[in-house]
């Protein structure tokens, strides 16, 4: 019964009011708010608030540099592949007129070995008229020969008196006729 | 308070829902001597300690979380440097350009309350913030920063904020009694909202805490203190929040002139 009320009594007394409105706490912990403060001021504007701020700053930079760097390679790549292009279309044009001259040297070169084939066969038609007609001559002339000699042979054989330049005439007349 | 007390005690459960915000000496045994009363300025109190520790998870955050000094940052880097981007832009976007240099300031306050405020919830421990002495210099502190810091750069002009020049000419009297009332009740209301808030949470807490001890209802109680520490997270959080950025507030009107 004694503890009892002795127990009542300190919690009542515990209770009896708000411990924040104690008034006889306030010095104890204004002094050590105070101190804190001033703790965590100094910490955080000597050392911390520096030090993040940098590295926030150091990493926006090369953020920023790293864009920066790759729109410098881009733009890279682009000059590149218009050069690239470029260096294309050139050798296209290059390769074209290489085509062309080509072509026209070969039409040249095939021009003129045409024109000397041209002459040649000309020539060798030329010679074998040429051959062909003296051919032709030559057996009309042994044609003139054998008749002359047959037209001796067939007066002397029918007892006649070959007249070498009457028989002649007579045959050439014969053969123009 | 004593009646309810009293009940509990007949009833055979005692709730003292205000026996958490008692400030004691440390280093004492309360079997052997009395550890609550005539304590002096100097000494080793709850408060001390939990100050400290609040001094020593800041340090741990900011300090150390950084020290690796990495554009690629680790967890606990990157968690200072979410702090530090959303105070900095906050102090920017109330205050202006000009009051970014009182960001070592703010982030000082936002960072005391938040520890202590979360430090405040780990079972046992003992909320700092909860006491108004605590609030009271804080938000005083701001208060006599901002009045002597807007005095001393805009001069006799800083009292031209209390004199609204875009109401009617015979209504501006009037409006600025009303302006200095409310300018004076800021501090009252900064501290208060702060102290009440940790206060009231922490003390419904323990009252429940308190009825887990009644066998039948106890599945609710323990519920409900589950419910309410969640709940309590979010105000140590908001509340730190909304003390930092009424700072802002406050300090936008000594940086940003009288113009309202």
């Amino acid at each position: 019964m004694a503890t009892e009320a002795h127990e009542a009594a300190g919690a009542a007394g515990h209770s009896a009011g708000m411990p924040q409105l104690d008034t006889s706490t306030w010095d104890n912990q204004i002094f050590w708010l105070v101190v804190a403060l001033v703790v965590i001021f100094l910490v955080l504007w000597r050392v911390a608030l520096p030090r993040i701020g940098a590295v926030l700053a150091e990493r926006s930079g090369t953020i920023t540099n790293d864009l920066a760097a790759a729109e410098e390679l881009k733009q890279k790549a682009l000059a590149a592949e218009k050069a690239y292009n470029e260096a294309l279309e050139k050798a296209r044009v290059e390769a074209g007129r290489i085509v062309a001259e080509a072509k026209a040297e070969i039409q040249a070169d095939l021009d003129k070995a045409t024109a000397k084939a041209d002459a040649e066969i000309a020539a060798k038609t030329a010679e074998s008229e040429a051959r062909i007609g003296e051919i032709r001559a030559g057996a009309l002339e042994s044609v003139t020969e054998v008749a002359k000699d047959t037209a001796k042979e067939l007066v002397a054989a029918l007892g006649g008196k070959a007249d070498a330049r009457s028989v002649t005439a007579a045959i050439n007349a014969r053969l123009k006729g | 308070m004593t009646d309810v007390a009293a009940e509990g005690e007949a009833t055979g459960f005692a709730i003292h829902p205000m026996d958490q915000f008692i400030v004691k000496r440390f280093f004492c045994d309360p079997a052997h001597a009395d550890c609550t009363s005539n304590i002096g300025a100097f000494e080793i109190t709850n408060v001390t300690v939990w100050m400290a520790a609040t001094v020593l998870a800041i340090i741990a955050l900011m300090v150390f979380g950084s020290r690796g000094r990495a554009i690629i940052p680790s967890r606990i880097q990157s968690v200072g440097e979410m702090i530090y981007g959303f105070i900095y832009k906050m102090v920017e976007d109330v205050t202006g350009h000009d009051g970014v240099k009182y960001f070592p300031f703010v982030m000082t306050l936002f960072l005391f309350v938040l520890f202590s405020n979360l430090l405040g919830l780990i079972p046992m421990s003992f909320t700092t913030t909860s006491h108004v002495a605590v609030t009271v210099t804080l938000a005083l502190s701001v208060f006599l920063f901002v009045t002597i810091l807007g005095l001393v750069k805009n001069g006799i002009g800083f009292l031209g904020m209390f004199w609204v020049s875009s109401a009617p000419l015979a209504l501006r009297p009037v409006l600025a009694v009303i302006e200095v009332i409310s300018y004076f009740v800021r501090p009252v209301s900064h501290s208060i909202r702060l102290a009440g808030n940790l206060m009231a949470g922490h003390a419904v807490m323990k009252v429940f805490a308190g009825f887990a001890s009644m066998a039948v209802i106890s599945p609710v109680a323990v519920g409900a203190v589950t419910a309410i520490y969640g709940l309590e997270l979010l105000v140590a959080v908001v509340q730190a929040y909304v003390f930092t950025i009424l700072t802002c507030v406050y300090l936008k009107d000594a940086v940003g002139g009288a113009h309202h």
